[in-house]
């Protein structure tokens, strides 16, 4: 090993990189080191330590050792804080793009004894505080902005604890093997085709589902304003899209072809926003993109299985 | 991997959050403790000042007042700043610096937001209780620094745990505070006794001349010890190494006083090269006994010792008067160790010595002379006319009295001749103003007579109201001789009954005095009690020094390791200690899993030894396939495990109850 990468100080923190399933907290994992407060407070005590030695002061002494004992004594507090506790992370929901992300991270307190301010965070971010009882789990969830379709690392994670006196500054880097998936932005100014790539299904006969009033459920992107139920938001009910339904049913087959004018990112955008309406609609409809073809078919699964491939077109699956 | 950072990535910094509410409010009762003895000493306008703040900033968290605004504050710490300089005519010194922190730390209490402040503040606070026992080091106030440190200690806690108060944890933070102090006592310990005592001071101590001497002075105008007599406070206590010797024996010599001007006595001039004359050699009529003495500080140098010194401490000077001078004032508690001879004769009287010794101002006191001329006829040696002088204070009506009448004119005349009522000063004056008189040489010797024996602490304690002053002769066969007019007082002319006992013995009998009652007696043995303690504090704590440090060492059989060694063990025993609080800390049930995957692992094992795959990477669906194969009777009740366990560990619906069920259901599963 050449000394560069010896000295390398990402290395020594992160040596193992993703790791899957549970992570406990052990002394190769935490670091400790006296955070700004406990150096001022380092010299703090060397004056008082002089103090008394020019006063020739007896209580000055215990003053100075009680409260350097107390400090040492606080710093193996600190790591017991975090030490021995286990973590894991579940695969974040997926989300459209531009929309918030949450990670869900498991802690568990496996000792008899109560932790008090576990911070779980971002590098340099602000963090979450966790208390957590002996034996106890408790799931947090991390935010993260959803800024582009894919399917990304979570990354690393900073796990610290400056409990109980601030004088330490013990933390661990968590790096899950967990990896979040985001659709691609439903976007786009064309509505959903209708005329020769609606084919008439097995079912029913042609006809858009729009006239019967079947119900209502939560506002997604991608949702038309014309749906919007406007007099549920005006009673503070919140987003609510209006759903229509006929006793037809149409298929349709959403494909690349349709779009030769537009770059890549506006093309996915584009038929994201039309699987969204497809599927809110109640239509029976199928995906052909460069790599992947998804044949007709309905229900969450499906829409999961058609957002996914949009996400993914063009990257390492 | 920063694409789901911000763009304005404004780092986070953990002390620049704002301090919790609750933990400010512990500061501000921990910074009121801080503050409390120090307020005692200064002047009414710093009082003032820290409590209007330390008010205002209550009203802030209470009543939601707004916090003053810069300008405002920067103004306050200009005034104060002035104020405290108009005070003490400079910002130097030990009063002046603890007035100025005083005040800036409750200044900063009214710009206290963030938790970086709140740790400023809780700094500068330890400090101040360091000033603080620059002035007072009793017991109380060796309670009074565990109590701040603990104090403040729970505020760290309470303001490193930013909840706002809604967690459990409200009762724990003292707790937990007070956890982390008794820990951290053992480590104090060692350290305590191990850290080489550097002797001070490193830099000059600016002169804490406030404060007025106690105890003896270097002159004794007539009517100074009665002050002395009614203070109960401690002068000194000794411990001897073998036998305490007869209450009778045990005259503490302090300062000698040669000089008079017929009512003043007072020690030789400073510049008086007499001064400089070491002991002379004298003849051992006894053996030596050992002592040691700690002295409480009286600001001036002397010490005090039994008769003659034979073996003086380090850093002090014995005179050729036998007075034991120590090379500074003692301005700290002080411990040193003596041996003496209380049976000795010396034979040798300098020309300038025996002057000094007979000096009497001129026209001063003639009746009393008169006598001293008519006894000189009449007695054939020195020793017979110190007969003479004794017979007439025994059997002429003196009276022994801490309430003599004033004596106007010349009065050691007005003394011997009317009023007839005196302390031991007006004894030792006239006494030795007769022996002049006479022509004999003699001296004033003040000092302290007597003591009370503490059993509890084996000790002997001398207070200041055991001040005394008595004489010493020269006579030609003996040398110095030390004669004590007051003791020749028949006991129905003493008035005072704590005087009429001192000679006799250092074994309190107030206690069987009948007049004295059981709570008096109850009352007495706790104040002995008390002392006692304070004795041990003052030994061991107080005036815990160089010296004291070694003779600890010798005693644990440390005594010549030089200091590397010393540091070496030290530091050894520092980290064996934290050896053992780790594993105390950190290895107790460490082994515990989580109760869900615990249940697992117990259900994949049984499954095992029935033939089932227990490879670690198999996950739950694989091992439920292989389990269902290889037991088909309990293939539903498998199922339903395996199935509840993936619902727990992997999807959000999970239950403390969902997960209670599984475990149950894993403890009932027999295959």
């Amino acid at each position: 090993m050449s000394l560069s990468s010896r000295l390398n100080l990402a290395r020594f923190f992160n040596a193992k990189g993703a790791e899957a399933g549970t992570l406990t907290l052990t002394q190769r994992r935490i670091f400790i080191l006296p955070t700004r407060a406990g150096v001022s407070f380092g010299m703090i005590l060397l004056a008082m330590f002089l103090a008394a030695i020019n006063y020739n002061n007896s209580l000055a002494y215990l003053l100075t050792f009680l409260l350097t004992s107390v400090t040492i004594v606080s710093m193996l507090h600190c790591y017991r804080n975090l030490q021995g506790l286990q973590l894991r992370a579940r695969t974040p929901q997926a989300v459209f793009a531009g929309e918030t992300q949450k990670l869900p991270i498991h802690l568990y307190n496996p000792s008899s004894q109560r932790r008090l301010a576990i911070k779980l965070g971002w590098p340099k971010q602000p963090p979450q505080q966790v208390d957590l009882d002996p034996q106890q789990g408790k799931w947090v969830n991390l935010e993260l902005p959803a800024l582009s379709r894919g399917r990304h690392p979570v990354g690393q994670i900073t796990l610290y604890t400056r409990f109980p006196l601030g004088f330490f500054h013990a933390w661990s880097y968590l790096h899950f093997e967990v990896s979040a998936l985001v659709y691609p932005k439903p976007s786009g100014i064309r509505r959903l085709p209708e005329e020769p790539f609606q084919q008439q299904g097995s079912e029913g006969d042609r006809g858009r589902g729009s006239d019967d009033f079947i119900g209502q459920r939560p506002y997604h992107p991608g949702d038309s304003l014309h749906h919007l139920n406007w007099k549920a938001l005006a009673r503070e009910r919140g987003l609510l899209t209006k759903q229509f339904g006929g006793d037809r049913s149409d298929e349709l087959n959403i494909s690349w072809q349709m779009l030769a004018e537009q770059t890549t990112e506006a093309k996915i955008s584009q038929l994201c926003r039309w699987v969204v309406e497809a599927e809110q609609s109640h239509l029976r409809y199928g995906l052909e993109i460069p790599g992947a073809h998804i044949p007709i078919g309905q229900g969450q699964q499906h829409y999961e299985q058609s957002l996914t491939a949009l996400a993914l077109y063009g990257q390492k699956p | 991997m920063s694409w789901w950072r911000k763009q304005k990535p404004k780092r986070y910094q953990e002390d620049q959050r704002t301090a919790p509410v609750n933990g400010v409010i512990w500061l501000l009762a921990a910074l009121l403790l801080v503050i409390l003895p120090h307020l005692l000493r200064q002047p009414g306008w710093v009082v003032a000042t820290c409590l209007a703040i330390l008010t205002w900033r209550l009203f802030k968290e209470f009543k939601g007042w707004a916090l003053p605004r810069t300008v405002f504050r920067l103004l306050l710490a200009v005034t104060l700043l002035a104020g405290t300089y108009f005070q003490y005519r400079t910002l130097n010194g030990l009063d002046a610096g603890t007035t100025l922190l005083t005040l800036m730390l409750s200044l900063k209490l009214i710009e206290l937001r963030t938790l970086r402040d709140a740790m400023i503040v809780i700094l500068l606070g330890y400090f101040l209780v360091l000033s603080g026992f620059l002035y007072d080091q009793s017991i109380l106030s060796g309670l009074y620094l565990l109590s701040v440190v603990l104090l403040l200690t729970t505020s760290l806690l309470v303001l490193n745990h930013s909840d706002e108060g809604q967690s459990q944890a409200k009762k724990e933070y003292f707790k937990r505070a007070t956890a982390i102090l008794l820990q951290a006592l053992p480590l104090v310990l060692i350290l305590f006794i191990l850290v080489p005592r550097i002797p001070g001071p490193l830099w000059a101590l600016p002169n804490n001349s406030s404060s007025g001497t106690t105890g003896l002075s270097d002159k004794m105008s007539i009517g100074d010890i009665t002050r002395l007599a009614d203070s109960d406070a401690v002068a000194f206590r000794v411990n001897f190494t073998g036998e305490i010797p007869a209450a009778d024996k045990l005259y503490w010599r302090g300062p000698i006083l040669w000089q008079t001007d017929g009512r003043n006595w007072s020690t030789l001039n400073r510049a008086d090269p007499f001064n400089a004359l070491t002991a002379p050699p004298f003849t051992h009529l006894s053996e030596a006994i050992e002592y040691s003495v700690t002295l409480l500080p009286h600001k001036q140098r002397w010490l005090f010792a039994l008769d003659l010194v034979v073996e003086q401490p380090e850093q002090s000077f014995l005179r050729r008067d036998f007075q034991l001078l120590h090379k500074d004032k003692i301005n700290e508690l002080y411990r040193y160790t003596v041996r003496s001879v209380l049976d000795y004769k010396n034979s040798q009287l300098l020309p300038q010595e025996r002057k000094k010794a007979l000096q009497l101002p001129a026209n001063s006191n003639p009746q009393t002379r008169a006598l001293a001329q008519q006894w000189r006829q009449q007695a054939s040696s020195d020793q017979q006319l110190v007969t003479l002088a004794l017979n007439y204070f025994q059997y002429q009506p003196f009276y022994y009295s801490r309430t003599p009448p004033a004596l106007r004119g010349e009065p050691i005349d007005q003394f011997l001749f009317s009023a007839k009522k005196g302390f031991c000063e007006h004894y030792a004056a006239a006494f030795v103003t007769l022996m002049r008189g006479a022509g004999v040489p003699a001296r004033v010797v003040t000092g302290y007579q007597g003591g009370e024996y503490s059993e509890l602490g084996d000790y002997l304690l001398v207070r200041q109201s055991d001040a005394h002053a008595w004489a010493e002769v020269w006579l030609q066969e003996s040398g110095w001789v030390r004669v004590d007019p007051t003791r020749v007082i028949p006991p129905d002319r003493i008035e005072a009954y704590e005087d009429l006992q001192r000679f006799t013995d250092t074994r309190n009998d107030k206690l069987f005095n009948p007049d004295t009652r059981w709570l008096h007696s109850a009352w007495l043995q706790t104040q002995r009690g008390w002392d006692a303690v304070n004795h041990q504090w003052s030994q061991w704590v107080v005036g815990f020094d160089q010296q004291q440090q070694q003779r600890l060492l010798e005693r644990l059989g440390l005594g010549n390791l030089n200091i590397f060694a010393l540091v070496g063990i030290m530091v050894l025993l520092i980290l064996a200690l934290l050896a053992t609080l780790s594993l105390y800390l950190l290895y107790q049930r460490q082994k515990q899993r989580e109760p869900l995957q615990q249940a697992y692992q117990t259900l994949c094992q049984r499954l095992a030894k029935r033939g089932v795959d227990n490879a670690p990477w198999l996950g739950p669906k694989q091992r439920c396939q292989q389990a269902m194969r290889k037991l088909p009777k309990q293939r539903q009740e498998i199922k339903s495990l395996f199935n509840h366990y993936i619902q727990l560990r992997y999807t959000k619906n999970q239950t403390a109850d969902a997960q209670r069920a599984f475990i149950q259901a894993v403890k009932r599963f027999r295959c």
